[in-house]
């Protein structure tokens, strides 16, 4: 039987479809409405030529599981490039990675023939590197910076070649689809989130390093935390999706299926002991530091809303209600102002912190903190 | 929903203000001078702000700006 980035291209597009797959980097988009947004060669207008990039550079912080992937299954990784440039007739095929998973892509790359002509990249490590304007932008020799996309890269990508950027998950998944069928992968976790789904857990303030595992959108976030050694009643809230991701707590919504998986899979739960809104005030000065100096209000703003976040949670100097407003003015001045999701995705991460812990904000500003149990001293 | 919508290029935009001197109606400065509309990044324009909205474009100095037919964001 032939390889399956041998079949016809019909074929593979037909298995992707059927099951249901949605992308693993971050944004969750339908990969054949991404693969259908790549117009056909004969379009007049746009280049000939088609371009795939494999993006494994895990820009979240906290994100192991591509890293975990590239080391242990590299050959299905490019197994699913080989099938989506075979589907999207791509002629051009890239893969972007960290320093870290070069040595085992390149040994694996020679093992196959077939696979010469990928090229590897070593991407620039940074939060919004891989991003994948960023990494469209790093792989044609220009700054690994977002860019403000006035066509999509489906139209407009790599040189001004029709692009398709995928995670490396993505790539492995797609690979095992056309293996076992589109149809029977669909059956696999929730109708909206089809297929396995690696995640990492991270635990700040409990003992021991992050873990990678495979779970599905059935799965539960109490599932997920035993699954990963840890016990749900020693975790006090949860952020899901990384550094611009949601909170939660753990109350009766743990136990419900997720229905569908959170961002890339990130998933930190935080000990009682670690107060949830200094957490937000340290991971939003991270994301801060993070912004590439291209975007004003992202720029000066991001600064801006980390400190004003950061004299909530540092209450015994400065917290007041002036504080509260100045939050929820600084997010409203970064929220879709800019050239990525970055100023947005990290305004939600704020307005998530102070939905989901009202009481600690309220006994911040009283000068207490309920994780800590420290009290405000007297001036 | 308007026609026409203003794209702010953010990574072209260096707060020099002449958009919002000549659209009063439709952006406002924030903390830092750049432009600043609830709408964001795409700015829809009404029918009687278009020749505004052009002389904008025209006068920007890092041409951080461009008219457009309102539409769906690429993804």
């Amino acid at each position: 039987m032939s390889e399956p980035w041998e079949w016809p291209p019909e074929q593979l597009r037909a298995e992707i479809k059927a099951s249901g797959l949605l992308g693993r980097g971050g944004a969750g988009f339908p990969v054949w409405r991404k693969w259908e947004s790549m117009p056909a060669r004969r379009l007049v207008g746009t280049s000939r030529r088609r371009v795939v990039i494999g993006n494994g550079a895990e820009g979240e912080p906290l994100s192991r599981k591509d890293a975990v992937l590239l080391q242990r299954d590299p050959h299905q990784v490019i197994d699913g490039l080989l099938v989506t440039a075979a589907a999207v007739h791509a002629d051009e095929l890239h893969l972007h990675l960290d320093e870290a998973a070069e040595a085992t892509l390149s040994r694996a790359l020679q093992q196959r023939p077939e696979a010469s002509r990928i090229r590897l990249h070593r991407s620039a490590k940074s939060f919004v590197s891989g991003e994948s304007s960023a990494v469209i932008g790093a792989i044609g020799g220009g700054p690994a910076f977002p860019t403000d996309r006035r066509l999509p890269a489906s139209i407009s990508g790599l040189r001004g070649h029709p692009t398709l950027v995928h995670n490396v998950e993505t790539l492995s998944r797609i690979s095992q689809i056309v293996r076992m069928g589109g149809n029977r992968f669909s059956l696999i976790g929730t109708p909206q989130d089809p297929g396995p789904h690696l995640l990492t857990v991270q635990r700040p303030g409990h003992r021991g390093a992050p873990v990678v595992l495979e779970s599905t959108a059935n799965a539960s976030l109490v599932d997920v935390l035993f699954g990963a050694g840890i016990d749900p009643d020693s975790v006090s809230a949860v952020l899901l999706g990384g550094f611009h991701g949601r909170w939660t707590r753990m109350d009766e919504s743990a136990r419900k299926p997720f229905g569908r998986i959170p961002g890339a899979g990130v998933i930190v739960a935080l000990a009682p002991q670690v107060c949830p809104l200094r957490y937000t005030a340290t991971v939003t000065r991270w994301l801060a530091n993070e912004n590439a100096g291209q975007c004003g209000p992202c720029r000066f703003g991001l600064p801006d809303l980390a400190t004003a976040v950061q004299e909530l949670a540092d209450f015994p100097r400065t917290a007041a209600i002036q504080d509260i407003q100045d939050i929820h003015r600084l997010m409203g001045q970064v929220s879709r102002r800019g050239a990525c999701f970055h100023p947005t995705g990290t305004a939600n991460l704020v307005a998530s912190a102070l939905q989901m812990f009202p009481d600690e904000v309220d006994a911040h500003l009283a000068g207490r903190c309920t994780a800590t149990e420290s009290i405000r001293e007297s001036a | 929903m308007s026609a026409h919508q203003l794209h702010i290029d953010w990574t072209l935009c260096t707060a020099s203000g002449a958009c919002i001197e000549l659209l009063p109606d439709l952006l406002t400065a924030d903390d830092w001078g750049f432009p600043f509309s609830a709408a964001g990044t795409d700015v829809p324009i009404p029918g009687g702000s278009l020749d505004d909205a052009r002389l904008a474009v025209r006068l920007c100095p890092r041409l951080a700006l461009r008219l457009e037919s309102a539409k769906r964001s690429p993804q």
